[in-house]
């Protein structure tokens, strides 16, 4: 029997429904305006024209910023999964005193305005007179991306069954052997999932990559030089168009690859839930 | 072989203690989680605590005088423009978190009471325009409300309006909704979660006892969801003070919060302690407002039952 309930199903669906709309709304225009033919994005539309991606790979500039993008972002992601399995691993294996302030502490990035978090590792690091580069960026994106790492990995690592480690250790296998042959396949769609999550994270930055570069620009940073330009805003809708595209695609393998790795460890929820 | 194992028992005694403490589950969880917890120690906390001392130094040009003082706080308290500009980023920030906390909280109800077997599908269609640039998010409600955008012509094309507004770009209503719109996804997420915790049967029996919907709603949802709707504020008001790309983009002169003072002091203005004590004023006031909800949240909470 189903319990009444505080306002009917039909009006939240409406809601919802119209929720998802104001959404997705903004979204929407990147992609619409990034095929406009008109420089300046306004109803009516004036044509159809894939000029402005077509003049994409013909700048070199955004050549760069894709290239620094993709560097910051492979090394980001995996340097903050490592650090990430290292500690979901500890969190979701270990009882400890200590345990919750260091998992808080480890979580703090996700709550701390980063424009603070951006000019306190500024300092740092040029009180360590380290020089700024890519190499600083992407110092500052493992910090960011660990919480979300760590996030994906708890979920994957939780309700992970112990006796079945303890199995493999007393049918013989070295610890090695353990981790591979056991835990490994058990666990390789969090830890993937995770890689996914922080490279889309990494990628879309702007604040931390903004304060931390020095002369390299990454993708956000050289659209928002070319934000100024007003004559230059179709091409930065065309490339937004390309992002939001990766994106949605890595997130959504990510997301299914998170679903599968809970599903093997027989747990619900995760990053949304 | 050392001398060691062959040595007399109370050495071989110790060592094997040595053995177990290392074996031991807080020592190898503790070793385990260390690199993670150097790393947030190096590049969080101490990052914090040398901006901290920053704000209590001076800066002579190039040099910074490491005297004690008070004076850059005195100047972030009670300069007209610093402090206008942190009253009106805890305006700003405390309206985005009431606004999407209350439009997030039928979202999640209706996911979570009426989500059916699509909860996670519904979950992650709320989140995916969250994971797209949150510059080119920005970009896309100036998109919308610029002079030429989308809203205006659309205005004029249904011949509502005569010519362009100006009014609706670059003042920190267009902030609080594009920070609104941005922010949304992160307060659905902790409200769900705690509605997904709600005990059906409690609210059931509030109905076969006689409350009504809304009253079963007021009385047993809606405070046992107060944990959620509390994460969420907070997910959304603590950031959302110190964001930079939204003013900056859509604000305008009169949208303009302290998280660009802050930028301009490590830029131009080129006065870091300065910088730092407006950073760490901000995150004491963010702090104290944040304990604040959580307070009031909770009484109303109490209240409620």
């Amino acid at each position: 029997m189903r319990a009444r309930r505080f306002l009917p199903g039909g009006w939240l669906s409406a809601y919802a429904f119209l929720y998802i709309v104001f959404l997705y709304l903004p979204v929407i225009f990147l992609p619409i305006f990034s095929v406009n033919t008109a420089a300046t994005p306004k109803f009516p539309l004036t044509g159809f024209t894939l000029q402005w991606y077509e003049d994409l790979p013909r700048t070199p500039a955004l050549l760069d910023a894709a290239w620094n993008s993709l560097i910051v972002g492979v090394s980001a992601s995996l340097l903050a999964t490592v650090l990430g399995i290292l500690a979901a691993r500890s969190i979701t294996r270990y009882r400890y005193p200590g345990r919750r302030t260091i998992n808080g502490l480890i979580m703090a990035p996700l709550v701390l305005p980063e424009v603070i978090v951006a000019i306190s590792m500024l300092l740092v690091m040029l009180q360590l007179g380290l020089s700024l580069s890519l190499f600083t960026v992407v110092l500052g994106h493992v910090l960011i991306c660990i919480p979300y790492s760590m996030t994906v990995l708890t979920s994957g690592f939780e309700g992970f069954d112990r006796s079945l480690e303890e199995a493999s250790a007393d049918l013989g296998e070295s610890a090695f052997g353990t981790f591979r042959r056991v835990t490994l396949p058990m666990v390789a769609p969090a830890i993937i999932s995770s890689l996914l999550v922080c490279f889309t994270i990494s990628l879309d930055e702007f604040i931390i990559a903004f304060f931390l570069t020095g002369t390299e620009a990454t993708l956000p940073i050289y659209i928002w030089g070319q934000l100024r330009f007003a004559s230059k805003l179709p091409g930065v809708l065309a490339l937004g168009t390309l992002l939001l595209v990766a994106s949605f695609l890595l997130m959504t393998i990510a997301e299914i690859l998170r679903r599968r790795a809970a599903r093997r460890t027989q747990n619900e929820g995760g990053l949304y839930a | 072989m050392t001398v060691a194992a062959e040595g007399s028992p109370p050495l071989r005694m110790t060592r094997a203690r040595r053995n177990a403490l290392l074996q031991s589950e807080p020592v190898q969880g503790f070793a385990l989680i260390s690199p993670t917890f150097l790393y947030a120690l190096i590049l969080l906390v101490l990052p914090i605590l040398v901006v901290i001392a920053h704000s209590f130094w001076t800066q002579h040009y190039l040099t910074i005088d490491r005297t004690f003082t008070l004076e850059n706080y005195r100047i972030a308290l009670t300069e007209p423009i610093y402090r206008d500009l942190l009253w009106r980023s805890l305006y700003i920030s405390l309206t985005v978190s009431l606004f999407t906390v209350l439009l997030a909280y039928p979202i999640a109800y209706f996911i979570s009471f009426h989500g059916g077997r699509h909860k996670s599908l519904w979950l992650f269609l709320i989140t995916i325009p969250f994971w797209t640039s949150y510059l080119l998010r920005v970009m896309s409600w100036k998109v919308i409300l610029g002079y030429n955008g989308v809203l205006n012509s659309g205005l004029m094309g249904l011949g509502i309006i005569d010519e362009p507004s100006t009014a609706l770009l670059y003042n920190s209503s267009a902030v609080i909704i594009t920070l609104t719109h941005a922010w949304a996804a992160f307060a659905i997420l902790p409200i769900f979660v705690s509605l997904e915790k709600v005990d059906r049967t409690l609210v059931e029996a509030a109905t076969d006892l006689g409350d009504g919907p809304l009253r079963s709603f007021l009385r047993v949802t809606l405070p046992l969801s107060a944990p959620g709707v509390i994460s969420a504020a907070l997910i959304v008001m603590i950031p959302t003070v110190g964001d930079y790309v939204t003013p900056k983009l859509v604000g305008g002169k009169d949208g303009v919060m302290i998280a660009n003072a802050i930028q301009a002091q490590f830029g131009k203005a080129a006065n870091w302690p300065l910088g730092a004590a407006l950073s760490v004023t901000t995150m004491l006031i963010v702090s104290l407002i944040a304990g604040a909800t959580v307070l009031i949240i909770r009484t109303l909470q109490r209240m409620a039952r």
